[in-house]
């Protein structure tokens, strides 16, 4: 695999700290003007999430992480396991809910998402931006309100909950914005 | 489409650039400063191990020898110094191989000055006067004179003269920069660089420009020693806002002791690996002949623009950047 210097350590880079594979997030150069020039780099461990700060000396450098996002369709859950398929390749992955997370409310038969493959095994799930999913499960609303105040909890066919004004109707389908849980719309079939 | 030909900062930042050029030189005409011009392309480069320097190849068939691009007009004029010019200034170009990041681009713009006859504390003076001048629009607090010493306690409890590995190794793991450990190991210069930049500087001249003076005695560089404590070297460091604004000394005069201080720190460059430096011989033949008592600082132009017109980035006040040049 390939070395990087902290001078190619750019946003979205992929490297391996202590035997982890992490994204450096943000890369400074600090530099007194008669001492050591270091970069204080901002980076996040894509196995557990978690964004810590390490500092390196100028001109140090990291083994790059064998980390690939590839766009996949979800196909089934067998209990244990989520399955994945590469549509060009019919390759497929397999991932437990640990790696799957908070994706897997999102996660319907058939859909794409994103798996994060880390030397060819699956690291992470991300759904798309927007999905569109029914609604399984919803107090019956009060005909005729379009206000967008108040709102109610609705249950999805993926298990997920998200709020969404009173005039949505149990059995109908919505578009959902998976990076904040937000309700966007109704969508007509 | 791609706009790389365009300027990377404002049209208004050029016309402040013109302006605080423009009051630098009024400021210095007043006090009969005589402004001058030295070479950038040198034949002798500073040796120290932490600077980066330019190499260019110069061809004048069938002569052909290497000149470096200077990473500051210091050693030249003091040259003119020892040849008795008086106190001068000069506004030139500086160059830094590999510096690049928020605050630095290689090539950027240095106020240098020299006063004959001026030790630390009038230089310091005559500093906040200058910065109290460009500054006069915006309203800085005022200045704050420490010593590194103090400073340094007094945002992390420890003494920069006074080096305990295990002091210092605690006082990382307490703070949450455990990495200092493995990075500065038993090396105290390296420490107090660290320690200095992550958890001391950011806090410095809070809209008020911060003199730090009295550095510890391995951080002298051009300095000479305190007379009265050789732990403490004559040389002052400017911060406004947590930035790193300039570099000042009572000029080290001894030519036996700065060529001792060449040669160690090209073994150091030997040690590390580092391009081999060619020492100023004629820096050196010109303290011999005698350089005046003086007090020179340095300031960097860009990042001084950078603070007046409340700029994130170096590349904000430079119209083309090492990117775009």
């Amino acid at each position: 695999m390939a070395i990087f210097s902290t001078n190619e350590f750019k946003a979205g880079l992929k490297v391996m700290l202590d035997n982890d594979p992490c994204a450096i997030i943000e890369n400074e150069f600090v530099k007194p003007g008669k001492g050591q020039a270091f970069n204080r780099v901002k980076i996040r461990n894509l196995k557990t999430g978690r964004v810590i700060e390490r500092t390196f000396k100028s001109g140090e450098s990291l083994e790059g992480a064998d980390v690939v996002d590839v766009e996949m369709q979800y196909l089934y859950n067998d209990g244990e396991f989520r399955h994945f398929m590469v549509q060009d390749t019919f390759e497929q992955y397999q991932a437990d809910q640990k790696i799957v997370g908070d994706a897997g409310l999102w996660l319907k038969d058939q859909d794409f998402c994103t798996v994060t493959l880390w030397n060819d095994a699956p690291l992470a799930v991300s759904p798309a931006n927007f999905v569109e999913l029914s609604i399984v499960e919803t107090d019956p609303g009060v005909r005729g309100d379009t206000s967008g105040g108040g709102g109610k909890p609705a249950k999805l066919e993926t298990g997920a909950v998200v709020r969404v004004p009173l005039f949505v109707q149990q059995g109908e389908l919505i578009k959902v914005d998976t990076r904040t849980g937000e309700y966007i719309s109704r969508v007509k079939e | 489409m791609d706009d790389a030909w365009q300027p990377s900062c404002s049209l208004k930042l050029l016309r402040l650039r013109a302006q605080v050029l423009r009051d630098i030189r009024c400021f210095f005409a007043e006090r009969a400063v005589l402004e001058v011009e030295t070479p950038l392309l040198c034949h002798g480069i500073g040796t120290d191990p932490q600077l980066d320097f330019f190499t260019t190849a110069y061809c004048l068939q069938p002569l052909q020898q290497a000149l470096f691009l200077q990473t500051s007009p210091e050693f030249a004029m003091k040259r003119l110094l020892a040849a008795g010019s008086g106190s001068i200034y000069q506004i030139c170009k500086a160059f830094r191989n590999g510096e690049s990041g928020r605050f630095h681009n290689p090539e950027f713009t240095l106020l240098e000055w020299y006063r004959v006859g001026y030790d630390l504390p009038q230089l310091m003076d005559e500093i906040d006067e200058l910065l109290a001048l460009l500054f006069a629009g915006s309203g800085l607090d005022s200045t704050q004179r420490i010593s590194y010493q103090a400073v340094f306690q007094h945002h992390t409890g420890l003494d920069p003269l006074l080096f305990s590995y295990q002091e210092y190794c605690a006082y990382a793991f307490n703070n949450h920069i455990p990495d200092a450990i493995g990075l500065c190991g038993h090396d105290q210069v390296l420490w107090l660089d660290f320690i200095f930049s992550h958890n001391v500087q950011p806090h410095l001249g809070a809209n008020a420009l911060c003199m730090v003076y009295g550095y510890p005695a391995c951080q002298s560089s051009l300095a000479r020693l305190n007379e009265h404590n050789p732990k403490v070297a004559e040389r002052v460091e400017l911060f406004i806002n947590g930035i790193e604004l300039g570099n000042g000394f009572y000029e080290l005069t001894d030519a036996i002791e700065q060529d001792r201080r060449f040669n160690g720190e090209i073994s150091i460059r030997q040690q590390r690996q580092l391009p081999l430096s060619i020492k100023d011989n004629r820096l050196i033949a010109a303290l011999s002949a005698g350089l005046p008592d003086c007090s020179g600082i340095a300031i960097g132009l860009d990042r001084l623009l950078m603070l007046l017109s409340g700029s994130a980035a170096i590349n904000d006040v430079l119209a083309f950047p090492v990117d775009r040049a």
